[in-house]
């Protein structure tokens, strides 16, 4: 029997909303499967694409996104920037042949533990039936870009960012 | 990127790994967390590896403070819990052993691992993606300073109600200057318009003149009544407000306030404001005879002179000269520190809750309304009467949570309509003899006396009646209903079916947020939940201050509050504006966005991106430049600059992209292949 696929997932949250969501749902004991490995942010509006490019490039299956409610936003609308971005990513991630559903934006908001903990579950569940993303050449090219190694990779990924 | 900073080699990383008794240690094999830091991550830089019992303690501080001083350690990363509850522990560790404090990275291995996990494995290699996410995130923190600003001592309080009245006197009591803005003619807000006051029954003007007394003759106080704010640019510290002095058509140096204007002003309006409908003014006015300042008003569009040309009846009768039709609008600058927002609340409108017949229905009443109504210095001077004028109710029903605790209008509870509801059958009793019902939900009386005061409204014989009603309606279809109002509820602790006959309704009316509550946030750069009202920083711990440094929120502005709450806050909003003036300065948390000149193309990209308005396109060289100080670190503007030129400090690129690497563990060295990761 095949082993159960454990798919690896990346999140990007919120400082003051989606954070404290998965800080909320850590006090309150509320359970959710442990594949998502989160990234704090200070709003859901610094979320540059590249991020979740990079994410996906470098082994995860998925990515989360998640940002404080539309008209919540503590700096006052910068997550319908991230909306935006998300929208127009969705489609490039068509164009390059990979499954818009890796890539999820889910608003909740610091009291809504329970919520982001649900939908971490759904999401995993999701990735899971989709299968792992492999990435071509995830594991090579990523190591060359890390810091340690070469300036020159560096400059170009922030030209990208 | 020009110096490679995360190399390792040239920094030397300790990782702490925190048990937190059981609450970490029970789930995660925190052990073998740190032999696996200490072995796998050697190459990226991590020169010790510990675990420990409570690294919160003093005692595990002091062994990271110990190994910074004995190791020369140059980045720390403590995997523990939320960094909401103790980054700051950590850091003052650090700078305790001499390293910058943000030169600590602390990563969560309990609120979103071991507390929400239960396969021990996993939550054991998930921690080791975390510890590695953060080992190499802090390769690239750097070294930072608070940014200090300094204070304006002025300080703008908006809106005069009693909040605003507290948070002026307290301020300006202190030696510094206050300026006061309030839209309408005279300070003193809804508190002014309230007969009693709950639950000691103290009359609301009696304790409330002498503090409008108070403010309208305090050396450090510029009231500017008749007055809104209109625009608002700076930041903590240092703000330019704007403010539009409406025409008052008086000269306030030569008005007395002797009201002879008041009398002889032939024009008689229906005073929808003050006396909520129930009474008249004139065309140039006062609202009340104790305002603060004593200063009239011309309403422009009421005044027979402005519609029509003639009269001027105020000005022949003026004694010194102060009437002055000429007179314009004015704006003023001002310079401030800190901005403290009272603005309060509106009712809603009861027409809305079309089943309790409130403007259809002639003896329907608001709870403002009865305010009025039973105001010794009201329209009626007093006496408790129907919409005719002269007849006194026999039976009266007061409906509770009118439009509040309802998913149709407002789902919040309005907070004092429990209280106020009582103190209104209190004074219908004692001044009528009539029998009263009061139709509750839920009856709620949480603060200090509040709920002795309902013991006494019910040992006063006040019949309580548990139920939403369902309607009031004038359709009589039993004996006895002809001519009155009946109240069809369901009294849900008998268990029926009820309609009573009354012949006077009162509606406790929600609170609800200003009309312009949101343009108001906007102009001031705060923002407002889903129900309109402002939202605090911290619900429990910070529940004046907003998301904006040196804006702060009082009263029933973010929420619905009883009077002294609302002047807890305003007290409370002024002891941290007192504290920041007396440091003169504020330290900022070093999270801000800065632009490298050189890189940047002048696209204006980031420009409409900033909320804040922090961003300035200098149009000589071309570029983009960041306030410092406006800026509030969100990173949206880094995230869009499609030329990199944009970093931000504490969540740059390189610690973000580094995390990503960490937490995909691709940066630790296979211990049978470690030449594949070139060190």
């Amino acid at each position: 029997m095949d082993e159960l696929f454990e798919p690896v997932v990346i999140g990007f949250t919120c400082n003051w909303c989606s954070y404290r969501a998965a800080d909320l749902a850590g006090t309150a004991r509320i359970k959710y499967p442990p594949n998502i490995r989160l990234i704090r942010l200070m709003c859901s509006g610094r979320l540059d694409p590249t991020f979740v490019l990079k994410a996906l490039a470098g082994g995860a299956d998925g990515v989360l996104i998640s940002g404080c409610h539309p008209g919540e936003c503590h700096y006052l609308e910068q997550n319908y920037k991230v909306l935006r971005r998300f929208l127009l990513l969705r489609r490039v991630l068509t164009q390059l042949g990979i499954e818009p559903q890796r890539v999820k934006l889910v608003w909740a908001s610091a009291a809504e533990g329970v919520r982001l903990a649900q939908e971490i579950t759904i999401m995993v569940e999701e990735i899971r039936a989709l299968g792992p993303l492999n990435w071509p050449a995830a594991d090579t090219s990523i190591r060359t870009e890390s810091p340690v190694v070469s300036s020159e990779s560096l400059e170009i990924k922030e030209g990208i960012a | 990127m020009k110096q490679l900073k995360g190399q390792s080699g040239q920094e030397r990383v300790g990782v702490y790994v925190c048990h937190c008794g059981s609450n970490i240690a029970g789930v995660v094999d925190v052990q073998q967390v740190a032999e696996w830091a200490a072995e796998r991550l050697e190459r990226r830089g991590v020169v010790i590896a510990r675990d420990y019992r409570f690294m919160c303690s003093s005692l595990g501080q002091e062994l990271i403070e110990k190994d910074i001083k004995e190791l020369g350690l140059t980045r720390i990363v403590v995997a523990a819990c939320s960094p909401h509850l103790h980054e700051q522990t950590f850091r003052i560790a650090c700078q305790r052993a001499g390293l910058n404090p943000y030169l600590c990275e602390l990563v969560s291995i309990r609120e979103q691992n071991s507390w929400v996990h239960e396969d021990k494995n996993a939550a054991t290699e998930k921690a080791k993606a975390i510890v590695s996410g953060g080992v190499e995130r802090v390769l690239w923190h750097e070294p930072l300073e608070p940014l200090h600003v300094p204070i304006h001592p002025a300080t703008l309080v908006v809106g005069g109600g009693i909040a605003g009245i507290q948070a002026a006197l307290e301020i300006a009591d202190a030696g510094f200057p206050v300026y006061l803005v309030e839209r309408e003619p005279s300070i003193g807000g809804h508190m002014a318009q309230f007969d009693k006051t709950f639950p000691t029954l103290d009359c609301a003007a009696c304790i409330l003149t002498p503090r409008m007394v108070s403010v309208g003759t305090h050396p450090h106080i510029t009231m500017l009544t008749w007055s809104e704010v209109t625009d608002v640019q700076g930041y903590v510290g240092n703000f330019t407000v704007t403010v539009r002095k409406k025409a008052r058509y008086i000269k306030t140096d030569l008005c007395t306030g002797c009201g002879i204007c008041q009398e002889k002003c032939p024009k008689k309006v229906l005073d929808e404001d003050f006396e909520a409908g129930l009474g008249y003014r004139k065309a140039i006015y006062t609202p009340f005879p104790q305002a603060v300042p004593k200063y009239p008003v011309i309403d422009g569009s009421n005044c027979t002179y402005f519609q029509k040309g003639t009269c001027r009846a105020c000005e022949k009768f003026c004694p010194t000269g102060a009437i002055d039709f000429e007179q314009q609008d004015e704006l003023l600058t001002l310079q401030v520190g800190n901005i403290i927002l009272a603005t309060g609340f509106d009712l809603l409108d009861a027409r809305r809750i079309a089943q309790y017949g409130y403007g259809r229905l002639a003896n329907v009443f608001t709870s403002l309304e009865f305010e009025r109504l039973s105001n010794a210095a009201g329209p009626t001077d007093g006496n408790i009467v129907l919409r005719d004028g002269v007849t006194t109710p026999r039976t009266v029903g007061i409906i509770h949570c009118a439009g509040s605790r309802d998913r149709n209008f407002n789902n919040y509870c309005s907070a004092i309509c429990c209280m106020q509801s009582l103190k209104f059958a209190h004074l219908v009793k004692e001044r009528t003899g009539a029998t009263v019902y009061n139709f509750y939900i839920d009856i709620r009386t949480p603060a200090k006396a509040y709920d002795e005061f309902y013991q006494r409204v019910l040992e006063e014989g006040t019949i309580f009646v548990r139920g939403r009603v369902a309607e009031v309606t004038d359709a009589a279809r039993l004996p006895g209903e002809e001519n009155r109002l009946i109240i069809q509820v369901e009294d849900t602790l008998a268990g029926l079916q009820r309609r009573i006959p009354v012949d006077m309704v009162i509606l406790s009316v929600s609170l609800q947020p200003r009309w312009d509550a949101k343009e108001v946030a906007k102009r001031f750069g705060i923002s407002c939940s889903s129900d309109g009202w402002i939202i605090e920083k911290h619900p429990k711990l910070d529940p004046i201050a907003t998301m904006t440094e040196g804006v702060f929120a009082v009263g029933c502005a973010q929420g619905p509050k009883d009077i002294p709450s609302s002047v807890a806050q305003g007290a409370a909003a002024a002891a941290r504006v007192l504290a920041r003036i007396q440091q003169q300065e504020i330290a900022l948390e070093p999270v801000r966005a800065s632009v490298e000149e050189s890189r940047c193309s002048g696209c204006r990209i980031c420009n409409n991106l900033c909320p804040f308005n922090a961003i300035l396109f200098h149009e000589d060289r071309m570029v983009s430049e960041i306030n410092a100080a406006l800026c509030q670190g969100c990173g949206t503007c880094v995230a869009a600059c499609p030329a990199g030129a944009i970093s931000g400090t504490v969540f740059s690129n390189e610690q973000i992209l580094s995390q990503i690497e960490g937490l995909l563990l691709l940066n630790q060295s296979e211990p049978t292949q470690a030449e594949m990761v070139t060190a």
